[in-house]
């Protein structure tokens, strides 16, 4: 027997040894059940267990934004989030976004502008597009929010808002400008 | 007139949008074949010395995981023709960081396990990771990157200097900078019974990859399949192959299974290569009108003790400006540090940051626009060779620039426009480019429906290759857009060169242009139909690409950035910036703006966040992950224009096109910080422009 390999613990039956357990999420509108190793985050549940690649990898550590989703209406950084913890959640993911062949607003927007290169960062900003333009129609103020703004009503979005809500999906092919414009398209 | 192909310029939309918009486009991690494993490298924590033991029990122990490589029981590999591929081959440390180990289970969260699990004990030398002036292993190189001759020099530069009425003499230093694309490298490998090897490698070219892991498992290239479909930017660390490639490779050879390797971010800057630090002393003599009359620029950088990669930052000297007399060097210590590699216009960033830095300084010491100073000092001839350019439009660029951003309005007094707490300033900077080209292949098939297949290995790492090459195609053969196809991105196609060097649309389009428009001759010769197989041509570059051309051919571009400074925090904020081009013809504005915003948007960040420390105690980069090295964000960056000029230069390709990738960068970061100058009268020769850097001379 070679010694370097390790030993095969086979299929292991859900619970059995207390570091798996079920669950259910709500994917994209679509129940999916897992039986899932603790650690594992909602993003390799997603693009391991369930062939859903459209979020990214990008740092693993919440750090560039690339996993973004949508988890029961808000937006969040998917890579940070342990999917034992999320079970019954509703996540949308930018495979999601879509309706039949009908592109969302914003993934036409993000064509119009050529709002993407390399296109591995796009998924997350489009997703965290989404969830920011419900934050600011919830009246969710940001750091550059003027500090006289109405509490709670609709925040209007000019390009200083989209560009600080936007700033935590690194974009290194540098598309921002276009990202911005894209986002301004659709914006209220 | 729907039948009729768009003439090259269109703003054709990229071809792969819609799968990036929907999720759809799959990255080399995204395979995943049934039985697939997941490896984890493991980085050696000290900077020098052997691995003494390795021990693995309570790692194989962990459910789940299925083998540890290591130096011990790795397949051996036959001599790469790239050293840092020659992994798990001995039990010799280089630099911090270097992978000594690799784990493999059926998660990625096992893997991870039993990475923490391994049980490594080092025997450790002691380490030697500062570049410093007076570095005693500093030595002379025969060639530096590019193949570009280390030393260049013309006339008695020291003569000419000395007697200059104005003189500028200044030191400018970068630390390491970190490519840092957003899809970490990642390869997931397959051998078949066989014995066929499929790797799906996030790369800049496949080619190269297959080739490169034949020479390393010392197999035939034909067993290979390389496939880099679409690519998550490379910026240079994808031009050659990396380690988790042959990580991958070999795993699975062990294994007898699939594995898939994708990079730990923070084990990116170790493996992936690196831009290396550079101190760049500039010497600039110049008459009272502005002719300069001596140029100097030399500089000292680093390279490991695994190969000597020279960053040639002095090598723009060589062509920027005329003067009699000129010394452009380069010096370079190995260093116990990770290789440092292409990184985004390897030499001409750094390069251009110190030269452009010193024109702004020698305009400042004459009391002369520093546009003005620089359409004085345009050569007619390329001053280093004598050969005559191509084409030159900097002073065109410069001029149009210059009216677009609205420079003639500025004071040119330093340190007088205020804003409440800001201090307001305007920054200009050229920017150049070598034109390459290499030789390539592709083939064109014609179909009796009336539609076209191109093949060709070029690489999409985001600049829209799929899309210029199907407009090039389409005006090669007259024929709609819609009716071409076009493969790329798998070595199983007609071998072509990486996307690199700003070469990637001249090489690939050229064999593009030449199987289209031989195509297109024998269809218009034949009087029949076209077969019911269709008729194919297969095109190669060689002999055109191999003629040196007798002129210096190089893109040019100006760069205008206005800022502002916090005189109470020392905070920068670029407010906005223009860069006008002339990269000969553009052939897709909508892609060839965004590949130059995207360029001068890595050069802010090389301006004002972009920062790398080699700590001297663990002899490591101690910014290694998205959290620490600020790369921009949607904040830092707001309004930036790219514009061109329209170039007509016959001397290039069937296209007429230079290269744009890389240009958008070259210049940018010298613009922000002669912005920086402007605004508030501080003159600093270190990137970045934090505010801690500049705070003390605020207060």
């Amino acid at each position: 027997m070679d010694p370097s390999r390790g030993r095969d613990d086979g299929v292991r039956q859900p619970g059995a040894t207390g570091d798996r357990s079920t669950l259910t999420l709500q994917i994209n509108g679509t129940e999916r059940t897992l039986t899932l190793d603790h650690r594992t985050t909602v993003l390799d549940a997603l693009r391991e267990h369930l062939g859903l690649t459209g979020a990214k990898k990008g740092c693993d550590h919440g750090q560039c934004g690339a996993c973004t989703v949508i988890v029961d209406g808000r937006r969040a950084n998917s890579c940070l989030l342990l999917a034992v913890a999320h079970d019954g959640a509703a996540i949308t993911t930018v495979e999601g976004l879509a309706d039949g062949d009908r592109l969302h607003p914003l993934q036409e927007a993000f064509l119009d502008r050529d709002a993407l290169q390399c296109g591995y960062c796009t998924p997350g900003q489009l997703c965290s597009a989404v969830g920011m333009l419900g934050e600011a129609a919830d009246g969710f103020p940001s750091h550059v929010t003027p500090r006289r703004a109405p509490v709670s009503a609709p925040a209007p979005l000019g390009a200083d808002e989209i560009r600080e809500r936007m700033s935590g999906n690194l974009c290194r092919c540098g598309a921002y400008p276009r990202i911005v414009e894209a986002i301004e398209d659709v914006a209220p | 007139m729907s039948q009729a192909p768009p003439p090259l310029g269109t703003p054709v939309l990229r071809h792969e949008g819609r799968e990036k918009v929907t999720g759809t486009a799959r990255y080399a991690a995204e395979h995943t074949p049934p039985g697939c494993l997941y490896g984890w490298p493991v980085p050696a924590t000290l900077a020098r010395g052997r691995v003494d033991a390795i021990r693995a029990q309570e790692a194989l122990a962990l459910p789940g995981v299925h083998a540890v490589l290591t130096h011990d029981n790795a397949p051996r590999l036959k001599e790469p023709d790239d050293p840092v591929l020659a992994v798990l081959q001995n039990d010799r440390v280089p630099h911090r960081g270097w992978p000594v180990a690799l784990v493999v289970a059926d998660t990625p969260e096992g893997a991870r396990a039993g990475a923490e699990a391994l049980r490594i004990t080092y025997e450790t030398a002691g380490h030697d990771v500062l570049l410093g002036e007076d570095h005693p292993g500093l030595y002379i190189p025969e060639t530096v990157n590019g193949g570009y001759p280390a030393v260049r020099e013309r006339g008695d530069i020291e003569r000419a200097f000395a007697t200059a009425p104005v003189q500028i003499d200044a030191t400018y230093t970068i630390g390491a900078l970190h490519n840092h694309p957003m899809e970490p490298h990642a390869t997931t490998a397959q051998w078949d019974e066989g014995g066929h090897l499929t790797v799906y490698d996030s790369s800049q070219g496949s080619t190269k990859v297959r080739d490169s892991l034949a020479t390393a498992f010392g197999i035939r290239p034909q067993q290979i399949t390389a496939v880099s479909e679409h690519v998550g930017g490379g910026f240079g660390s994808k031009g050659t192959p990396r380690p988790q490639a042959v990580l991958a490779a070999m795993a699975a050879r062990h294994t007898g299974r699939p594995v898939k390797i994708a990079l730990p971010r923070r084990q990116m800057p170790a493996v992936t290569g690196h831009r290396a630090p550079t101190v760049q002393h500039v010497r600039l003599g110049a008459d009272l009108d502005g002719t300069l009359t001596a140029v100097g620029h030399e500089i000292i950088t680093h390279t490991s003790t695994v190969k000597e990669f020279v960053e040639q930052a002095a090598v723009p000297a060589r062509i920027m400006y005329g003067s009699a007399t000129s010394r452009t060097a380069h010096r370079v210590v190995a260093l116990d540090v990770p290789s440092p590699s292409w990184m985004r216009a390897p030499g001409e960033a750094p390069g251009m940051y110190a030269l452009e830095s010193a024109m702004d300084e020698l305009a400042s010491a004459l009391g002369m626009d520093p546009v003005e100073l620089r359409i004085r000092n345009d050569p007619a001839n390329e001053p280093d060779s004598g050969r005559a350019f191509s084409s030159r439009g900097l002073a065109a660029c410069l001029e149009k620039g210059a009216a677009r951003f609205g420079w003639y309005d500025r004071d040119p007094r330093p340190a007088i426009r205020e804003e409440g707490p800001l201090l307001l300033g305007t920054g200009v900077a050229a920017a150049t480019y070598p034109v390459y080209i290499a030789p390539s292949s592709a083939s064109a098939h014609a179909a009796p429906d009336g539609s076209y297949r191109i093949r060709v290995n070029a690489t999409d790492i985001g600049t829209g290759a799929r899309t210029v090459l199907a407009q090039i195609a389409a005006d090669a053969l007259g024929a709609p857009l819609e009716n071409v196809r076009i493969d790329i991105g798998s070595s199983d196609l007609p071998d072509a060169p990486l996307a690199g060097g700003s070469s990637g649309t001249a090489s690939w389009g050229w064999s593009v242009h030449k199987a289209c428009t031989l195509l297109r001759r024998q269809t218009g010769e034949r009087t029949g139909p076209v077969p019911a197989d269709g008729l194919t041509v297969t095109a190669d570059t060689q002999q055109e690409t191999a003629e040196e051309s007798p002129y210096a051919r190089h893109a040019f571009g100006a760069h205008f950035a206005e800022v502002a400074v916090h005189s109470r925090t020392g905070e920068v904020r670029l407010r906005r910036m223009l860069g006008v081009f002339a990269a000969g013809r553009i052939l897709n504005s909508r892609t060839a703006r965004s590949q130059f915003i995207g360029g001068m948007t890595m050069g802010v960040g090389m301006a004002l966040t972009e920062a790398s420390t080699m700590d001297p105690v663990f002899g490591d980069f101690t910014e290694s992950d998205l959290a620490s090295y600020h790369v921009p964000a949607c904040a830092d960056v707001p309004e930036i224009e790219a514009h061109w000029i329209d170039e007509e230069d016959p001397h290039l390709n069937p296209m007429g096109s230079k290269g744009i990738g890389e240009i958008g960068i070259v210049g940018a970061a010298a613009a922000v910080g002669n912005a920086v100058r402007h605004a508030t009268g501080i003159r600093l020769r270190s990137l970045p422009l934090t505010p801690d850097t500049l705070l003390p001379y605020l207060l």
